[in-house]
């Protein structure tokens, strides 16, 4: 029950975090195979879910890693991945209005999932419950299946034979496609796979994907010089996560975007 | 060590940008062009990820059966399938190529 009694129920927000929760949180099998697969040990599986605890980030860094990539390259390209997580941040904050001594703890929680659910509810009690069932219920789930899958693939052995390579660069489509709305996310992505796929051959390990992320900045400046009216007719994209199938029906509705 | 390195300072990267996004003044991210950029930085990696970790053998490009399993991965999210039988499909896919002898 709500406890104001204008907004949803509880029961229903609780339903709705714990259902993005658990759904994410099970697909952490998926990172601790591929980690364990790619080389990496259980101590140093686990303590990447726990310490960086954001999927692609993870999942980038330990396929930079496998293909012999420079440490500092590696944990470059799952930086940048990171950095949507300031600007989930800066919305989340004014939702959750956070003591400031609470903020550290919150912080490791900030993710595409929680800030989907989140952004999703009516009230701030609505948001603040959401945020930590959501993060709470992902945390726990997603660090013991990761346990569980890096003990799993040392049972099977070679985790290619699986298929299990296979499943980190499902995991970044899956991430990918739900942001794909409009052409200017397509230009970005078409020419980021040229770029990453043509310096491949040339550059060390890990660069090309750093260089394949100036498509972002450059497809931006074309659009500005162009005048920039693009986005005109443009569904706000930029603080609406989502995780393919789970999270379809946490629509987040942004009216702080300015239309350039 | 080059992995530990790795995973310290993604860790540490990783988490000053979430509590940044806390504690800073909402005005300092605000500007459109930020904004953008933010939201397009994921996309641009995530579509050379993608094509990198599928096509890619060490410095060479391939097509095996990665690709197959890629695609099964499309066809289920077209379909809008749940994010673990998109993985799950990519998967079996991929192995069930390989044990044919793709």
């Amino acid at each position: 029950m709500a406890a104001d009694g204008t907004g949803k129920p509880d029961a229903a927000v609780v339903r709705d975090a714990l259902g993005v929760g658990v759904a994410v949180g099970l697909s952490g099998v998926a990172f601790g195979v591929t980690s364990a697969g790619s080389g990496l040990g259980l101590l140093q599986t686990c303590a990447l879910s726990l310490l960086v605890f954001t999927g692609a980030s993870q999942f980038a860094l330990v396929g930079a890693l496998a293909a012999g990539g420079n440490p500092l390259t590696a944990a470059a390209g799952a930086f940048f991945l990171g950095v949507r997580n300031a600007f989930y941040g800066l919305r989340l904050s004014q939702l959750l209005a956070l003591p400031r001594a609470v903020r550290p703890f919150a912080a490791q929680w900030v993710i595409d999932e929680t800030t989907a659910v989140t952004l999703a509810q009516p009230t701030r009690r609505a948001a603040r419950i959401g945020f930590t069932v959501t993060g709470l219920s992902l945390y726990l789930l997603w660090n013991l299946t990761t346990l569980l899958g890096a003990l799993g693939a040392k049972a099977i052995g070679d985790s290619d034979a699986w298929g299990l390579d296979a499943a980190g660069p499902a995991v970044f489509l899956a991430l990918l496609a739900p942001m794909l709305k409009t052409s200017t996310e397509r230009v970005v992505a078409g020419l980021a796979i040229l770029l990453g796929l043509g310096l491949l051959p040339v550059l060390p390990a890990g660069v090309p994907v750093l260089v394949a992320a100036l498509a972002a900045p450059a497809v931006l400046f074309a659009e500005g010089r162009r005048g920039g009216r693009t986005r005109q007719d443009a569904p706000d994209g930029s603080d609406a996560p989502n995780v393919s199938g789970i999270s379809d029906g946490l629509d987040v509705p942004d009216g702080s975007e300015e239309v350039r | 060590m080059n992995t530990w390195i790795a995973i310290g300072v993604t860790a540490l990267g990783c988490y000053a940008v979430k509590l940044a996004g806390l504690l800073v003044p909402a005005g300092v991210l605000e500007r459109p062009f930020v904004r953008r950029l933010a939201a397009l930085l994921p996309v641009a990696l995530l579509a050379a990820l993608t094509a990198q970790q599928t096509f890619a053998d060490g410095h060479a490009l391939v097509l095996d059966a990665r690709a197959a399993g890629l695609g099964a991965a499309a066809v289920a999210l077209v379909l809008r399938a749940p994010f673990l039988l998109v993985v799950a499909a990519a998967v079996v896919v991929t192995a069930g190529v390989r044990a044919i002898g793709g």
